[in-house]
């Protein structure tokens, strides 16, 4: 029994700790100065900008990533070839290469030195220090999601009811619109609140790709490093707080489409 | 209506599920395919259908060559082992999917539908979904979905092998009497013998991917071509070269000149019949099926001596009405 | 209704399932495709650049001082994290799965909020917390601790969720079978219980370390970055590529790259051997 006790108080410390306090220091310490101060800053142009330009750059990834997610994630499971082990395996790299390594790469792509990056520009292309790059970045660290919350589900319920559907008359479109489609629903919904997630949160490779220009390049997260570095310190909390609501607004929406599972 | 499948086979891999089969179901037919795991039943059915595609071979759906056509222009109805019921959608929307794929208008899906919902009796479930229902019923309305669009024959996959003892006899014998009602000429794939014979006006026997034979269940059971057949379709004794039916052992207390001695080692009761359990004076043992009243009457117990003859037995080459050796 | 048409000796496919298997081909190459464009690619130029000023070059560029100080720092800093979270990791998937209290299943949603909170804030978070201006007096900023607390907060969901999940599954008829043969509650985790987690912990480590070795946003606003002292390699390569230094940048990013390759491997076989058992 004290056994029990002791280490639930050593968990829930931890937890309280490391994670709990931090936290809710934000909302603290933001409405510290009054709410008036944190309206002022909401609606300033950079920050209205950069709330804008988040939002739009995640929706994008989400939608890139969702129709690849799903489509992957048929071709893994449905299909059978060489190289399935190899493309499993490059589906983890965006979650174990650094942030700022991601940045690099698409940098020395789609910079202006490159001979890509060149030919882009002159056709009036820009990827490097705008929305475009910004976009790929996050597509790259957002990329496995969908895919890897719809493999188990697609997985699980099988071929049959894709047969059986065939059997009645249905062609394969039909097939996967009708039958497919609505059985992994809860995958891909888990999937898209990750992924979703993931394209708001990220930093590392937006800072290198996107110049951090005020007003024209700079997402949510950079604008907290920004006004940070200005020492805007209420324009730094607030976004900080806009986040952290995202975040648990993430985490609500994660347990109600989370495939059923136990904890 | 008929269905012909002509010198068919296909392997995966390196194992031959099917060698050079040809089977024939007559239209409005029952027929059962039957046969041990790996036999090729459910490959054959499954090629018949356009799910799997055949190495060679070709295959007729009412006259028409239909072996290249992909399952959904076969005019074909399959009911799956574990039903494949659509679970995000309801009872309803599941039997109504085939006429939704052909544009019917919704007044004509609804009746149809509803009919159908009687013919399987869930007419109450329209509203439900598969997860709400019991394997029996998921399986009823399985069929009717299937016959909604009106098939030209239809191909159940051991339609019953999910299910509860109770659940399958209800089950097979509503099957049957569907049948009869509506002549779809149809092809069962089993492994139960007991269902083939119960349910099927032809059975046709497979094995390592061939066929044993052909025939109604009566023929099977009392002219079998092999021994596989003999054994498969009944229970059997083994006694050297010799195959007997436990119930052609026939025991009497008086030796005549024909029979064998035996002692009785172990009586079973299973309701209206007992096994009895032998062994010969040579050593071989063998079992004989006869009823409660016969096994009172010879006062059977174990330890008892008795004496035993053959009243049909098989040697497989000829046929012999024959009985064992003197004693 | 239409002629019977002859079927060749070799039984060519159905004509609806040769039109699937394309369609299957299709499939296979956009998403090939896609990433290719979106992931090789891009790091196939990393690699490439990191060779641009040669071999010379390259291992100049990672025997910089400042680069080895940062990649030191960086990997024992991910080593220290990993070794805590295996620790606190299992304690709190325990907690979770074999304790019962009120409010365990918000407990249980907060485990994921490193991953759902932008790495930019969790740092910040911690910084308001243990920093400067800290209410508790407690300050750790611009220490190599601070760097280790940043990556604790990114990493600690990972052991977690690896353990949770086995722990549920784990048949308790074992731990029975110990008790009733006389083993105290400790023995009986440490041969029972901790063998069979054995697994879940390391590929949760594997992961975390993964993490930690690249981690960015929750450590620049927390350790000051200060090169030799607490400049981790993700920071080091950023400084090299706002220098224009991308070569050098390159380079160290390649040191990274090969880290995480081989974790991923690592895990690999990790959960080869984790599932011997089961085969």
């Amino acid at each position: 029994m004290i056994a029990r006790l002791s280490l639930r108080v050593l968990a829930l410390g931890y937890l309280a700790l490391l994670l709990v306090f931090p936290v809710s220091m934000i909302f603290v310490r933001t409405f510290g100065n009054g709410i008036g101060a944190v309206w002022e800053a909401v609606i300033q142009p950079d920050a209205l900008h950069a709330l804008w330009l988040t939002l739009f750059v995640a929706v994008i990834a989400v939608s890139a990533n969702t129709v690849f997610g799903i489509a992957c994630a048929m071709v893994l499971v449905r299909q059978n070839f060489r190289g399935k082990a190899v493309l499993n395996a490059i589906l983890d790299l965006p979650l174990a290469v650094s942030p700022v390594v991601i940045g690099l790469a698409l940098l020395l792509i789609y910079g202006l030195t490159s001979p890509v990056g060149a030919w882009l520009a002159e056709a009036g292309i820009r990827i490097v220090f705008s929305t475009p790059g910004i976009i790929l970045a996050t597509i790259f660290v957002s990329l496995p999601f969908v895919v890897r919350e719809v493999m188990p589900v697609l997985r699980e319920i099988g071929t049959e009811q894709e047969q059986a559907a065939s059997t009645l008359g249905a062609s394969s479109l039909q097939t996967f619109r009708l039958v497919t489609l609505p059985a992994i629903r809860s995958g891909v919904a888990y999937g898209i609140v990750l992924t979703m997630a993931r394209a708001i949160g990220e930093f590392g490779a937006v800072s290198i790709i996107s110049g951090k220009l005020s007003g024209r390049t700079e997402t949510l997260t950079i604008y907290v490093e920004s006004s940070f570095q200005r020492f805007d310190i209420v324009g730094c909390y607030t976004a900080s707080l806009i986040l952290a609501l995202i975040a648990i607004s993430t985490l609500l929406l994660t347990n109600l489409t989370k495939p059923k599972e136990e904890y | 209506m008929g269905i012909t499948a002509h010198r068919v086979s296909k392997r995966f891999g390196d194992f031959v599920a099917l060698d050079d089969v040809s089977v024939e179901a007559p239209t409005g037919s029952l027929t059962a395919l039957l046969g041990p795991s790996g036999s090729g039943k459910s490959t054959l059915l499954r090629v018949i259908a356009g799910l799997e595609r055949p190495d060679s071979g070709e295959i007729f759906i009412a006259d028409e060559d239909k072996t290249r056509m992909p399952p959904q222009k076969r005019g074909v109805g399959f009911v799956f082992q574990h039903y494949a019921a659509f679970k995000h959608m309801t009872v309803f929307e599941n039997v109504a999917f085939g006429l939704k794929i052909r544009k019917y208008p919704k007044a004509v899906i609804r009746k149809d539908v509803h009919e159908l919902l009687e013919l399987v009796q869930l007419e109450g479930f329209a509203n439900r979904y598969p997860s709400q229902l019991s394997g029996g019923q998921r399986q009823r309305m399985a069929l009717a979905r299937a016959l909604a669009v009106e098939p030209e024959v239809l191909l159940l996959d051991e339609p019953f092998g999910a299910l509860d003892a109770r659940v399958r006899q209800e089950l097979r014998a509503w099957l049957r009497r569907l049948h009869d009602d509506i002549h779809v000429t149809t092809i069962l794939v089993t492994h139960d013998q007991e269902e083939a014979m119960e349910v099927a006006d032809r059975i046709v026997l497979m094995n390592h991917g061939t066929i044993e034979q052909v025939g109604d269940p009566q023929d099977l059971y009392e002219h079998p071509a092999s021994e596989f057949v003999m054994s498969f379709v009944g229970p059997v004794n083994r006694l050297g070269d010799t195959f007997v039916r436990p119930h052609d052992v026939e025991i009497q207390l008086h030796s005549n000149g024909s029979t064998s001695e035996a002692v009785v080692d172990h009586l079973v009761y299973l309701g209206f019949e007992v096994r009895v359990e032998l062994t010969l004076n040579d050593g071989r043992g063998l079992w004989a099926q006869v009823t409660r009243e016969d096994a009172r009457q010879l006062e059977l117990e174990p330890g008892k001596i008795v004496h035993v003859r053959m009243v049909h037995s098989k040697v497989f080459g000829e046929q012999r009405k024959s009985s064992l050796p003197h004693s | 209704m239409s002629a019977t048409t002859n079927t060749e000796r070799t039984g060519l496919p159905a004509s609806g399932t040769a039109r699937k298997r394309e369609g299957g081909l299709l499939g296979r190459g956009v998403v090939v495709g896609y990433l290719s464009l979106m992931v090789l690619i891009p790091l196939a130029a990393v690699v490439w650049q990191s060779t641009q000023d040669g071999t010379g070059g390259f291992v100049r560029a990672i025997t910089n001082p400042a680069a080895i100080a940062a990649l030191k720092l960086t990997f024992l800093a991910s080593l220290a994290v990993v070794v805590i979270n295996a620790v606190t990791g299992t304690l709190i998937a325990w907690v979770l799965v074999r304790d019962q209290f009120r409010g365990k299943g918000a407990v249980n949603s907060i485990i994921d909020l490193p991953f759902a909170l932008p790495t930019i804030v969790a740092g910040l978070t911690l910084l308001v917390l243990y920093g400067p201006k800290s209410p508790l007096g407690l300050n750790v900023a611009y220490t190599k601790a601070s760097v280790v607390m940043a990556l604790l907060f990114v990493t600690l969901p990972f052991v977690v969720r690896a353990v949770q999940p086995v722990l549920l599954e784990l048949d308790t008829d074992m731990e029975e079978a110990a008790t009733s043969l006389g083993a105290s509650g400790l023995a009986t985790f440490r041969r029972i219980i901790l063998p069979n987690l054995l697994p879940a912990i390391l590929s949760g480590a594997a992961l975390a370390f993964a993490r930690s070795v690249g981690e960015f946003g929750s450590v620049v606003l927390i350790t000051g970055n200060q090169p030799f002292k607490t400049q981790v390699a993700s920071v080091y390569i950023f400084g090299q590529v706002e220098s224009g230094e991308t070569a050098n940048a390159a380079a160290v990013s390649v040191v990274l790259l090969v880290i995480s390759l081989l974790v991923l491997f690592v895990l690999g076989l990790i959960n080869r051997w984790g599932t011997r058992h089961d085969r």
